[in-house]
């Protein structure tokens, strides 16, 4: 009962952590076609941004300061860089995003180093929430779970329920009639990018000082972010959080499970030898396999994803 | 005229560069030591803290005091991107220099592939031979299966280190339970092994309640393991993870309340101690040769001095001192700085480290030395004067294991010249 509590507990703040990551991407895309792989680099840069404004005024201002002001760069980075890669094509677009990535991880070398930075998760926060049996359950991760689905609130009701949530939806398939009826087009793309990085930076933020705020941060969710927004559906909002979901509590009940191949064979009445190799891997082996099993399976099954509209 | 000027900014980077680099390769320096490791990517900090403590090493302990017959030390960091691939190429890159000595440490893959192409090397080029101090790559099979006359270990391996975590598991009668968990790499399968076998041997009340391999590297959230841990009951756990891993796994048993003892290899350096914080506190011991609040170690000025001139990272490899200590001592014996005859030198030396004597075996290039265990605890206290990392941390001794008490046997039939 207890094991049971803590592995549903454990998926459902890793899922929604991975929804945290991935919403700024499903965003960007959805809004303006965009593939941005330095995604995961601003929730990096977010995470740095923290740690150097926590240690000047605290915690609490850089919840809010720091996201903003990498929000300010994206949009920047967008009104006089990608917005030129964005004439020729998907393809520029996507080595610029890409290059991107580099230049954040080297910058972040030039200024922090590269060692890991002393980001420490504030002390009001620091406290276990409540126990159960014998397992007590981090305060810290409460609040992350809060934020993530505080995240999907604010941005689904942004979207659909505000006057700019309407032009932006607009500028998306007509931005000519938007154009023409007054609005500043370009600008709109720009707070749209500034915005979905903002968001990782958010993640950055808050995922920081959960685990550790260093060069590599970037690197280790770069590929995982991605698997959340394909499989929920290219620009899903809604998908990317069931997608999330989803990977996490697989990966959290797989580690769990103590069973090797030769036990689920055998329950399967399957011919699997104990001492061969396949017969002593355990499903806890197969973890860092299953967001990219499903991907897979996603992609040949339903290229478009749990919720996603476009079949491209 | 904005383009002729945009040239010949190019132009004098260009420039910049090539002087830059002409120096370099003008220096005075005449022994040089190419220091193979990842200087990018994820584990650039590791590589780089290391190329630091061996410039460090280098300059204080032979330049300063004059060099070793005639000629001075230097080193030259050489990027393996942590590949076994990369690492062959950077052995040529110090190869077409000229360079006669290498050393390599993170990730034993890289390892094998350097002794692997140190062998082939030498073999071709026996006026130009090549030798490999390896100063942390710790897989037992290259002092063994792979063992190598031109390759000699400075650090214990994997079967030392846990073959001392066993002699001190052993007079804990209240260790009934162990975990093991590891990176799912050869070195997390070798850990899980000798721990096995050993526990068996010394303690067969001990009960081993779970045995896990996890991805390297990638991991964020160690809550599920830690989940299982819990369930499982044990009260132990051997690890031998590394960096962000080493860091993660405790900061989650902290989070979740595990109350059980970690038994690790690498939670003393290289960022794990800034990443655990308080959470380690009491909980995680280590298994190394030398730690700043170790008794007897006479590195203490040394460590200081360190602190100073690199103030964001910690004097943590002393066996990198000890490394080069005995390169210069080999040299001044054998008066000569030619591998081959420092290879010869270095066979059975016995030596003083800064943290005790310290032996090169013949048989199998490997160095025998007295290890320590010691528990992550608040500094300030009797017996934990420094803090590690400025965290008010620091490691305070528990047991010490002599030269016998981690040493293992070794099937090493060497090749010699």
């Amino acid at each position: 009962m207890e094991f049971l509590l803590t592995t549903i507990w454990n998926g459902l703040s890793y899922g929604l952590l991975l929804f945290m990551l991935s919403s700024g991407l499903t965003l960007i895309f959805s809004m303006m076609g965009v593939l941005n792989f330095a995604h995961a680099s601003f929730y990096m840069l977010g995470a740095y941004f923290a740690y150097q404004i926590s240690n000047w005024i605290g915690f609490w201002p850089a919840l809010i300061i720091a996201p903003i002001c990498v929000g300010i760069l994206g949009s920047l980075i967008e009104k006089y860089a990608l917005r030129r890669a964005h004439k020729y094509g998907h393809v520029a677009e996507l080595l610029f995003t890409f290059g991107l990535t580099f230049l954040i991880e080297e910058s972040v070398h030039l200024i922090w180093g590269r060692s890991a930075v002393d980001y420490r998760i504030p002390a009001l926060l620091d406290f276990s929430l409540f126990n159960v049996f014998d397992t007590s359950y981090p305060a810290y991760k409460g609040f992350m779970m809060l934020v993530s689905i505080g995240m999907l609130l604010a941005l689904y009701l942004f979207i659909t329920k505000t006057r700019i949530g309407l032009i932006i939806q607009a500028a998306l398939s007509k931005p000519e009639m938007v154009e023409a009826l007054g609005h500043n087009v370009p600008m709109t793309f720009s707070l749209v990018f500034g915005g979905g990085v903002a968001l990782a930076a958010l993640a950055g933020v808050i995922g920081g000082n959960a685990f550790i705020t260093e060069p590599g941060m970037a690197a280790a969710v770069g590929s995982i972010v991605f698997v959340v927004v394909v499989v929920g559906g290219l620009g899903s909002l809604i998908g990317a959080f069931i997608a999330s979901l989803l990977i996490g509590f697989l990966q959290t009940v797989f580690v769990s499970l103590p069973t090797t191949f030769f036990d689920l064979g055998h329950f399967l009445g399957l011919p699997i030898i104990q001492s061969s190799g396949l017969g002593k891997l355990t499903l806890t082996e197969l973890v860092p396999l299953l967001p990219y099993l499903l991907m897979v399976g996603i992609l040949v099954f339903r290229p478009k994803g749990i919720m996603g509209t476009r079949e491209s | 005229m904005q383009h002729v000027k945009k040239q010949s900014f190019m132009k004098s980077i260009f420039l910049g560069v090539l002087f830059t680099s002409c120096s370099l390769n003008f220096a005075q320096a005449q022994v040089k030591i190419a220091y193979i490791d990842p200087l990018s990517g994820s584990f650039a900090n590791v590589g780089d803290a290391g190329l630091k403590h061996f410039k460090e090493a280098v300059e204080v302990n032979v330049n300063q005091k004059g060099g070793v017959n005639g000629q001075m030390m230097e080193v030259i960091g050489i990027d393996n991107k942590a590949s076994p691939q990369e690492t062959l190429v950077a052995l040529k890159n110090a190869t077409d220099q000229g360079i006669r000595y290498v050393t390599q440490g993170n990730g034993s893959g890289a390892a094998a592939a350097l002794i692997d192409g140190v062998n082939k090397w030498n073999a071709r080029n026996p006026d130009k031979t090549v030798l490999y101090l390896n100063y942390a790559a710790v897989d037992p099979t290259l002092t063994n299966e792979k063992c190598s006359f031109w390759h000699f270990r400075f650090d214990s391996h994997v079967g030392m280190k846990i073959e001392a975590i066993t002699n001190y598991i052993k007079t804990q009668a209240s260790i009934k339970k162990v975990f093991i968990l590891g990176q799912n790499y050869a070195h997390g399968r070798q850990v899980s092994e000798y721990s096995k076998n050993m526990l068996k041997a010394k303690r067969p009340d001990i009960e081993i309640v779970g045995d896990d391999l996890h991805p390297l590297g990638s991991v964020k959230d160690f809550s599920p393991y830690i989940s299982k841990i819990k369930a499982s009951g044990a009260d132990t756990v051997i690890t031998g993870n590394w960096g962000n891993d080493m860091a993660l796994l405790i900061k989650a048993a902290k989070d979740a309340g595990l109350k059980a003892k970690f038994f690790t290899f690498y939670a003393g350096g290289l960022d794990a101690p800034t990443a655990m914080g308080a959470a380690g506190e009491g909980k995680v011991i280590q298994v190394i040769e030398w730690q700043r609040n170790q008794t007897g170690s006479t590195l203490e000025k040394y460590a200081e001095d360190f602190g100073k001139k690199y103030p964001t990272i910690d004097f943590y490899y002393a066996r990198i001192n000890t490394t080069i200590d005995m390169l210069a001592l080999a040299m001044k014996n054998a008066k000569s700085n030619d591998p081959k005859d420092v290879a010869l030198a270095l066979e059975n030396m016995s030596f003083k480290s800064g943290y005790g004597d310290v032996f090169m075996r013949k048989s199998d290039h490997q160095l025998v030395q007295p290890l320590h265990l010691s528990v992550f605890s608040k500094a300030g206290q009797p017996g934990v004067k420094y803090d590690v990392e400025k965290t008010g941390y620091g490691f305070k001794n528990i047991a010490d294991m002599s030269m016998k008490d981690s040493d293992q046997p070794n099937t090493c039939v060497m090749e010699r010249p």
